[in-house]
């Protein structure tokens, strides 16, 4: 480690960002292919652009949207939120009710938006459950939302009385896919949209300080005049929200729904991209971006992992190898060692 | 610094959770895998299995005994919600054991082992006179089916094989997943492509499903020059995994013309990867489509000839059930233990409009 530039290095996007150029460089070194992109034409007869990075784009944005809700939730919360795989599956099944309807022939009884909202009401209100339980009843987190996390699936099924309702409109396929005349993944659109509203809010609201500060020391921000409960309660609905955008996500890929494997351990990227970023997974400083750009180095990896023809049930293997590797780093015994060793290196240069 | 601790070694555990979860599937380990199996033995609409229901009315109400005296069934399933083939599966039950057919029905779900093991438990106490099982493991179940021989109750295995003596139970009515791969790649071999370059997405490895429906793939691509894998990988029955890997390889730029997706949700995955690249799909195209499962929806692939192939995973047990208990009240001898039931495959090229009614599920 040398410490030529000590003020980037330091900063907590460095690591995310160094961990996709290590993976970029690889690719690079191994085969270049990795990074061509071809416009071509997708049966509908609409141009997209395809090749790897337009994947890594694509399947990437769905953790980076739930990456957002999970940085706030880890902040403010010192936890993490392990139920949003099963509360995707219930928004996704909260579109299909209302958009298709039971024992419906596939054709949209409802404009799509009116779907949309809806799944964001309904996951703000299992997003406020679970912060209920955590900010008012002093739940810990991981605990409070493996009540949703067992029982979400169930009740997604239930929403749709076990039908697994088929959109047949081709409309609905533009979230998940392209919409026609723009070759870029639509996925990626709705990703930035949530990004710029997240900084948007994180700057011109007082939400990022109060938050950090809640996650710090509750007490003494409770002491300061915050309402600490309030502010957990809101990063869980705010995490309600990117819920539902996944969920429309989801859905949309494949015009259905499958309860059981929908969106199934995507808790587990969206808490590795948190922890990629460099955010104490404690609670307390955040930094949004790093997070982001966590959820793209995860599916990064991913998809490099897939193109060698790594076996897919090996995948989580690797992960865990990554999320090892951070969280010893990030433990503050090695962090001091480290930074001791750093110090003692300058002084001899 | 105690908060944080508390941190790094929760995630520590999730980590270690996962790996585990990894290493559970890879060595096939029976709980974990054979719940899984047909726990996504597909899905699709929980449309009530109209036709086997018509086909079981007419001996069952020529049958029904007169006197009016019940048969007591207890049934222990799987959980419904699991997947299609449940729901199929218990919609079949349920229009079999009714009273109108002779036959007084209680229905237990679980998919814990322990509990299911409780239910039999209480339906012995009940004094069932037939106990019919789809056991959620393969193990733990000597004892209480010695229980249920001693008090005079004729045990039927469904859907599930379990590791107990054969002497336990009266009959067990299974699919034989060897034979669905079998008759899958025959057909595949009829088709009589100049190479086979197949993308083969398998299902939850170690479930009974995915070694049955690989292994008849394995032989033939072992056994012949011109049958290669471009790829083989698992998308554990899920549809946006097989998504993925379809679209690497397609991202890669290696040429394939048959994708072997061991149930239909992954086989629907991998169409939307190939809608997205413009291959085209189906009858006389570009890539051959092979699903397992039969749902409604694949059926209906088939006849649009989106589709070339979907492979039967038959759900509707009961009529069998029925066959074995009105034997076994006659007095008559069973001709085999274990039961195999038709399995079916279906071709584009031939499938009808009553093909995607009557076996869709």
């Amino acid at each position: 480690m040398t410490k030529k530039n000590p003020v980037l290095t330091s900063r907590q996007i460095f690591i995310p960002i160094a961990a996709l150029l290590l993976l970029a460089l690889f690719n690079l070194a191994v085969d270049p292919s990795f990074f061509k992109i071809t416009l071509g034409r997708n049966s509908a007869g609409d141009p997209v652009l395809t090749g790897y990075l337009m994947t890594i784009l694509d399947y990437g944005s769905e953790v980076a949207i739930l990456a957002i809700g999970m940085t706030l939730v880890t902040a403010a919360c010192g936890g993490q939120d392990i139920s949003v795989g099963a509360a995707v599956a219930i928004a996704g099944s909260v579109i299909l009710r209302v958009l298709v309807g039971i024992g419906g022939d596939g054709t949209l009884q409802a404009p799509i938006l009116v779907g949309f909202l809806a799944a964001c009401v309904v996951s703000m209100l299992f997003g406020a459950f679970n912060g209920v339980l955590v900010a008012v009843f002093r739940i810990q987190p991981m605990v409070a939302t493996l009540i949703l996390y067992t029982a979400g699936r169930s009740i997604a099924a239930w929403i749709n009385n076990n039908e697994l309702p088929i959109v047949t409109d081709k409309s609905f396929t533009y979230f998940g896919g392209f919409i026609p005349g723009i070759p870029i993944p639509t996925p990626f659109f709705l990703a930035v949209v949530c990004i710029v509203i997240a900084l948007l809010a994180l700057r011109y609201t007082t939400l990022g300080l109060y938050t950090q500060a809640v996650g710090i020391n509750a007490s003494s921000s409770r002491l300061n005049g915050l309402n600490p409960a309030f502010i957990k309660w809101l990063s869980f609905v705010i995490l309600g929200l990117c819920v539902a955008v996944v969920g429309l996500i989801k859905t949309s890929r494949l015009s259905t729904i499958n309860y059981s494997v929908i969106a199934k351990d995507i808790e587990m990227d969206a808490i590795l991209a948190v922890a990629l970023g460099g955010n104490v997974l404690s609670g307390g400083k955040f930094n949004i971006m790093a997070s982001i750009v966590g959820a793209y180095v995860i599916q990064f990896l991913t998809t490099t992992l897939y193109k060698f023809n790594v076996s897919s049930d090996a995948l989580p293997a690797y992960k865990a190898v990554v999320v090892i590797l951070l969280v010893v780093l990030s433990a503050p015994a090695v962090k001091d060692k480290l930074m001791n060793l750093a110090k003692r290196q300058k002084g001899v240069g | 610094m105690k908060k944080r601790t508390i941190a790094v070694m929760l995630t520590a555990a999730m980590a270690a959770a996962s790996l585990a979860g990894c290493g559970g599937s890879n060595t096939g380990a029976t709980q974990a895998a054979a719940s899984t199996a047909a726990a996504s033995e597909g899905a699709t609409e929980a449309e009530k299995a109209e036709a086997p229901e018509e086909k079981a009315e007419e001996p069952a109400a020529a049958e029904a005994p007169a006197d009016g005296e019940l048969i007591k069934v207890g049934i222990i399933n799987n959980d419904p919600n699991e997947s299609g083939y449940r729901t199929a599966n218990d919609a079949d039950l349920k229009a079999m054991f009714t009273k109108e057919k002779g036959y007084d029905a209680s229905f237990a779900y679980s998919l814990k082992n322990d509990e299911q093991i409780t239910a039999a438990q209480k339906f012995i106490q009940d004094e069932v006179d037939y106990l019919l099982l789809s056991a959620a493991d393969t193990s733990g179940w000597d004892s209480v089916l010695k229980d249920a021989q001693d008090a005079g109750i004729g045990v039927i295995l469904f859907d599930r094989t379990i590791d107990a003596s054969e002497d336990l139970y009266l009959a067990s009515i299974v699919s034989d997943m060897a034979k669905e791969g079998e008759t899958a790649v025959n057909w595949l071999a009829s088709q009589e492509l100049d190479q086979y370059n197949i993308i083969h997405i398998q299902g939850v490895m170690g479930s009974a499903a995915q070694q049955g429906r690989t292994g008849a793939l394995d032989e033939k691509v072992a056994a012949e020059d011109s049958w290669t894998l471009v790829t083989q990988q698992t998308a554990e029955w899920n549809s946006e995994k097989a998504q993925q890997i379809v679209q690497s390889v397609i991202d890669s730029g290696t040429s394939f013309n048959v994708i072997y997706a061991e149930n239909d949700d992954m086989a629907k995955g991998a169409v939307a990867a190939l809608d997205k690249a413009n291959i085209s799909h189906g009858v006389g195209k570009d890539v051959i489509i092979m699903g397992f499962d039969c749902n409604k929806w694949a059926l209906q692939e088939l006849l649009d000839q989106n589709w070339n192939y979907d492979g039967q995973c038959n759900p509707f047990q009961a009529k069998y059930i029925d066959e074995v208990i009105k034997k076994v009240e006659n007095g008559e001898a069973l001709a085999e233990k274990v039961i195999i039931m038709d399995e079916k495959g279906f071709d584009a090229t031939t499938i009808t409009e009553d093909d995607v009614n009557n076996y869709g599920i």
